[in-house]
């Protein structure tokens, strides 16, 4: 501030000449304004902090689940363990251990044999039969597939597994561990980029999980979801704005809209569980339900950012249609609702991001559950990105800790690019009066 | 805009769909129930829809109670085939079953559930007695002949021998079948020791042996064992109630507390002298048989050596295996087929 005089100011005006008050006064505002900003920016950097340090965690645990350890493997597939004729019927159990006994040179006991096969996955045995069911023609004499190492053994690949833990505290043996360094040390040992983590179901296993099936079930949830609440959310906010009387009425309807954006999410989950399942016998666990729960849940987040848009329509655009003759129903179809469209948009994706997000009504609706298939359609049972972050969260096993927060990163990703598609539109297509 | 009404059309048809669908029959195999049971019924859908190529079946965490609910919902491919149990069928939801034309159920006993008292293994050694166990945890308590709320705040007032440490104990929410069965088999059994206790009739002793305290060392932490598990790795002194499979597989940070002298292990759970234990069961709707295709292949896949005997894959996951006769006489009542008839109470 300069020392121009203020005219007309009085109390400043009247201390001004060479007065301490007024140095003192000043003095103490100026510490005022510093005071303020110095607050506003700890708030500032606590909530950056905070968010930091959210996001530090999730990511610091999440990303040793994007590779997976592999064994390189060589399975033997003599005559006398397989039979072309007859694929099903093999051991391929036998197989694997074929496999790891050819690595490994060991002709062991039974016991041992066991401890030994629990290096790989479980599911070796179905990679290996799927592989040469696409190949037959490789009986008689053996193939070559990497085949993910299992959670313990992933787990102390990537130093999760400590080796001086003492044996009994740990779920690898000093056994299993002197053969997975032999298996190492041949070259057998590798870290690829898990791409099972997308491209894979949901398992039991940690190191076959993957979010193939809560990825194309948010995408049926979704669908479901655009196919009914865009529709029906941009003709009630039609009819609302430009067609609707003013009266207590429309404004009893409005405030309920308004309401029905800040209900808890989970009452719609109870109505979906008693209305669309219980009555309408809408599969239980089916993207469809789900998809019909977050659409009465998106609605009003539609409707309302919709309104909004139409509102932001200048009058003179429809004057000047109806004053060139056009009718109403021209005025809304042709000039205010493609002159809107880009605000729809962006409430349509923001109302879209949110479903995404949603957690607690498909719980209700039995979206929760363990299926080893992604879904073929909004028929069938399927998972969802948040409930499979909540039926990995509650899993004992070691690796779905690292997995739950891949999952939440996943989760994350998608949301991003979708608030991302919401700004680009805004930015881009949104015409200023 | 013609495609919102093409968007309109096809919202439509969904609704259609919907009413549509109750008419429609389901390929695949659909489970509820406990959460208990949820890892091993996982399993073995796994393996059951990874061995045949057939339809994965769907497995849903209920609770306990809320699988009766619905599996006693009725007949028919709008209702479950499978629920999972951490107890026995009650009279009241074997009736709900009857009234709903579920008249033919086989009670299938799949194994012991080991439930662990454990801590972090920085902590020192604990050894307690369930009469120990219900001091600490009670709401009342007796002492010198009264019964009195709940005065002790650290282990060494209960016993001298105990570490001099405040306690603090994670447990689960009354919700959750895991604390229905902490109290049955730790609490109640633990006031029994008490005389004035004993001595009380009715409604008012079952308050004092079941109710947890609620002034701050019992803490109810949710139904995430991962999270008790997080918290005891973080206080040290700390003690954590959970199902023993979250035990067993993080044997490396936590140890268990022995109860009356016992550590639970495989061993110590299969042959009863780890007293923490409850059975684990499948209820199997036999109306569903020949119906839903694979259930049968399902059920027994379910009760083969493979995968609920001895070194099968559930145990593998934590499950106690029952001793081979019983599994057999378990396997034939699922090839019989043989209905359960009404629980005592």
């Amino acid at each position: 501030m300069t020392e121009s005089t203020i005219p007309g100011t009085g109390a400043a005006v009247a201390a001004r000449p060479s007065s301490q008050a007024a140095a003192a006064l000043r003095k103490r505002r100026y510490a005022a304004d510093t005071r303020l900003r110095v607050a506003g920016l700890t708030a500032i950097l606590a909530a950056v902090g905070m968010l930091g340090l959210l996001l530090w965690t999730i990511v610091s645990q999440g990303l040793p689940a994007f590779t997976q350890t592999h064994v390189r493997l060589d399975f033997p597939l003599s005559a006398e363990l397989v039979d072309p004729a007859d694929l099903e019927a093999t051991n391929w159990r036998a197989v694997v251990t074929g496999g790891l006994n050819a690595a490994l040179g060991e002709t062991a006991s039974p016991a041992q044999q066991r401890l030994l096969s629990q290096i790989i996955t479980n599911n070796a045995q179905f990679i290996v039969r799927d592989a040469v069911r696409a190949n037959p023609s490789l009986v008689g004499s053996s193939i070559t597939l990497s085949v993910p190492a299992a959670d313990p053994f992933d787990g102390l690949n990537k130093g999760q597994v400590l080796r001086d833990v003492p044996e009994a505290n740990r779920r690898v043996s000093d056994a299993q561990i002197a053969w997975f360094d032999q298996l190492s040390a041949q070259g057998r040992v590798t870290a690829p980029f898990n791409w099972g983590l997308f491209f894979n179901a949901d398992s039991r296993f940690p190191e076959m999980a993957g979010l193939a099936g809560a990825i194309t079930g948010s995408f049926y949830l979704l669908l479901v979801c655009f196919l009914i609440s865009f529709p029906v959310g941009i003709a009630s906010a039609i009819y609302l704005e430009e067609f609707a009387p003013k009266n207590r009425w429309t404004d009893l309807i409005e405030v309920n809209i308004n309401n029905l954006a800040a209900m808890p999410s989970i009452v719609y989950g109870l109505l979906g569980l008693a209305v669309f399942i219980q009555i309408f016998g809408a599969p239980r666990s089916a993207p469809l339900s789900g998809g019909l729960v977050l659409s009465l849940m998106v609605l009003p987040t539609i409707i309302i950012s919709t309104r909004a848009a139409l509102k932001a329509i200048p009058p003179s655009i429809r004057e000047a249609a109806l004053g060139m003759g056009a009718s109403k129903h021209q005025v809304v179809m042709q000039h205010v609702l493609p002159l809107a469209m880009p605000g729809i948009l962006t409430g349509t994706i923001i109302g879209m991001a949110q479903a995404l997000g949603e957690t607690a009504p498909l719980l209700l609706i039995g979206m929760n559950a363990f299926v080893t298939s992604p879904p073929g359609g909004i028929l069938d049972a399927s998972t969802s990105l948040p409930t499979q972050i909540f039926i990995w969260a509650d899993s004992p096993e070691r690796g779905f800790v690292s997995r739950t927060s891949a999952a939440i990163m996943v989760l994350l990703g998608f949301l991003l690019f979708m608030n991302a598609i919401a700004i680009y539109l805004r930015s881009k297509l949104e015409r200023r009066w | 805009m013609k495609l919102a009404l093409h968007a309109g059309v096809a919202a439509l048809a969904l609704v259609a769909a919907v009413s549509g669908a109750q008419a429609q029959t389901r390929d695949q195999i659909r489970i509820v129930g406990s959460s208990t049971v949820f890892p091993y019924t996982q399993a073995v859908a796994e393996q059951f829809a990874a061995s045949t190529g057939g339809a994965a079946p769907v497995v849903e965490s209920t609770g306990t109670g809320g699988g009766f609910q619905v599996f006693c919902g009725g007949v028919g491919a709008d209702h479950p085939d499978i629920t999972g149990a951490s107890r026995a069928m009650r009279l009241s939801e074997f009736e709900l079953c009857a009234t709903n034309g579920v008249d033919s159920v086989t009670e299938v006993l799949i194994g012991y559930d080991g439930l662990s008292i454990a801590h972090s293994q920085q902590g020192p050694e604990l050894n307690l007695t369930k009469a120990q166990i219900f001091q600490a945890l009670a709401s009342e308590v007796e002492v010198n002949g009264e019964i009195v709320a709940n005065p002790y705040k650290m282990w060494n007032e209960i016993d001298a021998s105990l570490p001099a440490t405040a306690i603090t104990v994670f447990g689960p929410p009354p919700t959750s079948g895991t604390r229905d069965a902490f109290v049955e088999l730790v609490m109640i059994e633990g006031c029994e020791a008490f005389p004035a206790i004993e001595a009380l009739e009715g409604d008012r002793k079952d308050e004092v042996c079941e109710r947890m305290r609620q002034d701050g060392p019992f803490i109810e932490a949710g139904e995430n064992d991962n999270l008790i598990v997080q918290r005891l790795n973080a206080d040290t002194n700390a003690v954590g109630i959970f199902g023993y499979s979250f035990l067993f597989e993080n044997s490396d940070t936590l140890k268990a507390v022995g109860v009356d002298g016992v550590l639970p292990s495989f061993e110590t759970i299969a042959d009863g002298s780890y007293a923490v234990s409850r059975p684990l069961y499948i209820y199997l709707k036999n109306a569903h048989k020949g119906v839903i295709p694979g259930f049968e292949d399902f059920v027994n896949e379910y009760v083969s050596e493979a995968s609920f005997g001895e070194g099968g894959y559930l145990s593998e996951r934590g499950l106690i295996p029952l001793p081979a006769d019983q599994r057999e006489t378990v396997r034939a009542n699922v090839t019989g087929g043989v209905a359960m008839t009404a629980p005592a109470k």
